[in-house]
């Protein structure tokens, strides 16, 4: 029931929010995604109580002839990513309290829509089922990043949205594929069991076929290089919330999807090409931070380094090893925090400046001292200084791949290196220093701007002192995922 | 068949209305006679027997039943659609003939048992369309319309029937089951011929359902016709022509699938290319929409490739085109009042949103059915056929149609963005009548419901 309750929360209150009369229902909005974070915490409570407990499943038939059920239910690894997503999600509608800011009913429904279909990916136990919400979180998205973009909206955006179609209709062709190979009874069955056993009863070959199909899905979405041409295009070029979403949220998507999805439904095309995903990952990890290095558009920047941070991601997940799995979900739910805080900064950042060129900002340390606190915290949070939220994922992955090659593991961990370099250097260019201009005034922030920085910060030294809170369910994810491939 | 004589009947009615001067009445008594055919249409769908009419020429079984009733409302949707078009244009009452004799060849088409009825039903579909096309007597365009879809559309014919005359000569008989029957015992020794006017037959139906490389006539004759008239080509003609190619192909030329299925993937290899490429590049939204109706065409002939239990051919097939009919109305009845004086560009579109949401918020659904996004019905029909054609092992097809399926979302997407974004200045806003109102609201509802229910139609049967 829990689950029921987890998508009509936010699909009712988009539908308010759909209503013809646009009055920027901001509180109302607020609140419902509020009430949605409390009844996460409620499954949080009684998952730990009692892992199997009735309320975190339902299932009922939807399609009979083709075996379509509407199966949902909250296992270790989908509760964190509802955490994080029905976390952020209040986060982001309260960014838009802001003076000057003028949204609509629309804009908040539309963000609304899209955490109930991200949370039915998340907890999606069929595979049509899955395939329906994957597809569905894409149009809210769309029509954000279209209706309230910058200059190049109508390009950057039709470009992101044909990279995802196109990947997702390859998955679809790819989870088609095993559906023929399901049976249950005698019955095709769309179930993820059935989808499971259907994978691994494949050849070495089939197997292989179906993982870049499904793979490709991912790899765009994640984004891994060199899938990843849409990305900086659509992060600088989206409404800030959309970018939030997209960075924050979407992303997590496609690997979570690896981990619950690809990897036990193919696992000797894991096997075979897992290797080539890596080198892929590693590749983007140096490659975007060079590029980041170079950037001085904050915006870009920040696309470029999260670039860098879902690559250790992929690379941890498909080393397919206990420590590499569990150390990519806790940098899930790192990274998700932390990127949203950046790109909320970037709107401050650009509203209070008048630019986004890093070269030109400087000497803000010196006007606001509490603002460039809070950035440093975040910025420490990127870099996964210990004692933030960042360390044990970025840890744990690290070993995960050192497990699997250790001269991956060499390589992809620069990224601490890297990260520490570019991180600090921002810091540097934009707080530090002399203002640029001499009558610039940088003024103090807004309450609502205020409250966020300082969820955040919390949330990223609260993690990193105590991540037990969530690192032993990420543990069992971990476990329960390579359960399933082994 | 009760269905059929009340369509007949509204006809004749509609001919003489203008003589006993009840053209007043007219519109509601055609809305009223086409409810009460699918009224009698879901009537028979009970009797449990299937009833043949005129010496076996015609058999209205649930398959026909259901293709018939799926005409009947998309007829009773576009009446109303087209209501103000009559109102400012005129010759109401002929129009109305020649609609309702056209939608008599339509459902004959879906009903057919012998060759003679099919091949009368084609002409008592098209001959009234040809009309229709050219019924702007004073646009160069609908002429040319008119012309090229006689010209075509007579060349067409042409081939249907030297092809049921060469397979008359083979097999003696104009009766579909005997023709099946016979196939099914001769195989043998067919004479070459036979194959010859198989072939013959399934370039005239390529040519009717216009699939690539038979298409050429397509848009031009959609571009310059009347779009209210160009609605009802993409539609009940549509439908028409797809459930009769089912009949003959999934039905009586079944024994010979190695022949057909040959010639049909490769020209739908060809026309998924073809349409979907071309109609990238329009600039004008109507011609953008003729090809993807050829595109249309192409993936309701893959789900007839896929060669499977007639049974789940009419399922998939009744889907797809109801599915498209009621994206394809909402397309082009707002395409109509959109247009504006520069013609039916994409910028016709523009500011949409701003300068009337209802229509633009029918028109994103329409469009992203079009383009088979989840939850909208069009994604079903997509899946319905990607999946069947899977069950029969053409993956290379497969990856051919997402491909061709991804770019058809481009061109849909380009409407969507202009809606959204393009500059509204200078542009009033659009008044929609009450009627038309409905129709899009009844067609969303429709694509909706069927996307998050499409076991109301697969499990019909």
């Amino acid at each position: 029931m829990l689950t029921l309750l987890l998508l009509g929360i936010p699909f009712l209150a988009a539908l308010i929010l759909f209503a013809p009369k646009d009055r920027g229902w901001k509180n109302l909005a607020l609140i419902f995604s509020l009430v949605e974070f409390v009844v996460s915490l409620v499954a949080f409570v009684i998952y730990k109580q009692n892992p199997a407990s009735e309320l975190l499943h339902f299932k009922a038939v939807w399609i009979k002839s083709l075996g379509i059920n509407f199966d949902v239910s909250i296992n270790a690894l989908s509760l964190l990513m509802i955490l994080l997503t029905t976390f952020l999600i209040p986060i982001i509608i309260l960014s838009t309290y802001k003076k000057g800011v003028k949204t609509s009913n629309k804009f908040l429904g539309l963000i609304l829509a899209f955490q109930m279909a991200v949370i039915g990916v998340f907890m999606a136990n069929d595979g049509f089922l899955f395939y329906i919400f994957w597809e569905i979180t894409l149009i809210p998205v769309y029509l954000i990043c279209l209706l309230w973009g910058g200059e190049n909206r109508s390009k950057v955006t039709l470009k992101f949205f044909i990279y995802t179609l196109i990947g997702s209709l390859f998955m679809l062709v790819g989870l088609i594929m095993l559906y023929h190979h399901t049976n249950v009874n005698g019955l095709k069955s769309w179930d993820i069991q059935a989808l499971y056993a259907a994978g691994r009863s494949l050849d070495f070959a089939q197997q292989g076929l179906i993982f870049w199909f499904i793979f490709i899905a991912f790899a765009v979405k994640i984004p891994i290089f060199p899938f990843h041409t849409w990305q900086p295009d659509t992060y600088v070029d989206a409404p800030i919330q959309g970018t939030m979403i997209l960075s924050g949220i979407m992303l997590k998507m496609a690997t979570f999807g690896a981990i619950k999805w690809l990897l036990p439904m193919v696992p000797l095309g894991v096997q075979e090409w897992g290797t080539t995903v890596m080198v892929l990952a590693i590749i983007g990890i140096v490659y975007t931070s060079i590029i980041a290095l170079g950037q001085n558009e904050y915006k870009r920047f920040n696309a470029y380094i999260s670039l860098a941070h879902v690559a250790v991601i992929a690379a941890a997940i498909f080393s397919g090893t206990h420590q590499g799995i569990q150390g990519s979900i806790m940098l899930m739910l790192a990274h998700g925090i932390n990127t949203v805080g950046l790109f909320f900064i970037s709107e401050i950042l650009f509203r209070k400046t008048g630019t986004t060129m890093m070269d030109e900002m400087g000497g803000i340390r010196q006007q606001n001292g509490n603002f460039s606190t809070l950035f440093l915290i975040i910025v420490l949070g990127v870099v996964a200084l210990p004692l933030t939220s960042g360390f044990i994922g970025e840890f744990l992955s690290l070993i995960g791949i050192y497990q699997f090659n250790p001269y991956f593991a060499a390589v992809a961990g620069l990224s601490i290196i890297f990260g520490a370099v570019y991180m600090l250097r921002i810091f540097q260019k934009i707080m530090l220093g002399e203002s640029k201009n001499e009558n610039f005034v940088f003024g103090k922030l807004e309450p609502s701007e205020n409250i966020v920085l300082i969820i955040i910060s919390i949330a990223i030294i609260g993690l990193g002192v105590y991540p037990a809170i969530l690192n032993d369910i990420a543990e069992t994810a971990a476990y329960e995922a390579l359960l399933n491939i082994k | 068949m009760i269905g059929l004589i009340i369509i007949i009947g509204l006809g004749i009615l509609a001919m003489i209305s203008e003589i006993f001067n009840f053209k007043k009445l007219l519109h509601p008594i055609v809305l009223v006679g086409v409810i009460a055919a699918g009224t009698f249409n879901l009537i028979e769908w009970n009797q449990p027997v299937k009833i043949q009419y005129f010496d076996n020429m015609l058999a209205f079984d649930r398959p026909a039943l259901a293709f018939s009733t799926v005409i009947l409302f998309v007829a009773l949707l576009w009446f109303t659609l087209s209501r103000t078009y009559f109102k400012n244009g005129g010759h109401l009452v002929d129009q109305y003939t020649l609609v309702l004799f056209m939608m008599v060849g339509a459902i004959i088409l879906t009903a057919f048992t012998n060759m003679t009825t099919l091949f009368l039903g084609i002409e008592i579909m098209s001959i009234p369309l040809y009309v229709l096309a050219a019924s702007k007597k004073g646009d160069p365009a609908s002429n040319e319309a008119g012309f090229k879809y006689l010209l075509m559309g007579a060349f067409a014919s042409s081939f249907l029937l030297f092809g049921i005359a060469l397979v008359y000569g083979a097999t003696a008989s104009f009766d579909l089951a005997t023709i099946q029957n016979f196939i099914a015992t001769n195989q043998a020794n067919l004479p070459n011929f036979f194959y010859v006017g198989v072939v013959f037959i399934l370039v005239a139906m390529l040519f009717k359902i216009s699939v690539a490389p038979f298409h050429f006539w397509a848009p031009d004759v959609y571009e310059g016709s009347p779009t209210v008239i160009t609605a009802l080509m993409s539609t009940i003609v549509k439908i028409a022509g797809i459930a009769a190619f089912l009949d003959l192909f999934i039905g009586s030329f079944q024994d010979v699938s190695f022949l057909w299925i040959k010639i049909i993937s490769v020209i739908a290899a060809i026309s998924l290319v073809v349409a979907n490429v071309t109609a990238g590049v329009q600039t004008s939204v109507k011609r953008m929409l003729a090809f993807s109706s050829v595109s249309h065409a192409t993936f309701m002939l893959l789900a007839i490739l896929a060669n499977l239990a007639y049974n789940v051919s009419v399922e998939t097939l009744l889907y797809y085109s109801l599915s498209y009919a009621m994206a394809s109305l909402i397309a082009f009845g707002i395409l109509d009042l959109v247009k504006q004086d520069e013609g039916y560009s994409f910028k016709s579109f523009n500011g949409l949103y701003v300068r009337n949401p209802f229509l633009a918020i029918s028109m994103t659904i329409a469009m992203l059915s079009l383009a088979g996004i989840p939850l909208a019905s069009g994604f079903f029909a997509k899946y319905f056929v990607l999946s069947s054609l899977f069950d029969s092992g053409y993956i290379y097809l497969n990856v051919l149609a997402i491909i061709a399926a991804v770019i058809g979302a481009c061109f849909y997407f380009k409407v969507i963005i202009a809606m959204y974004n393009g500059d509204s200045e200078n542009r009033k806003k659009i008044q929609v009548e009450t009627a038309q109102g409905v129709v899009f609201v009844i067609c969303t509802g429709v694509i909706i419901v069927l996307g998050a229910f499409p076991g109301l139609i697969v499990e019909l049967f």
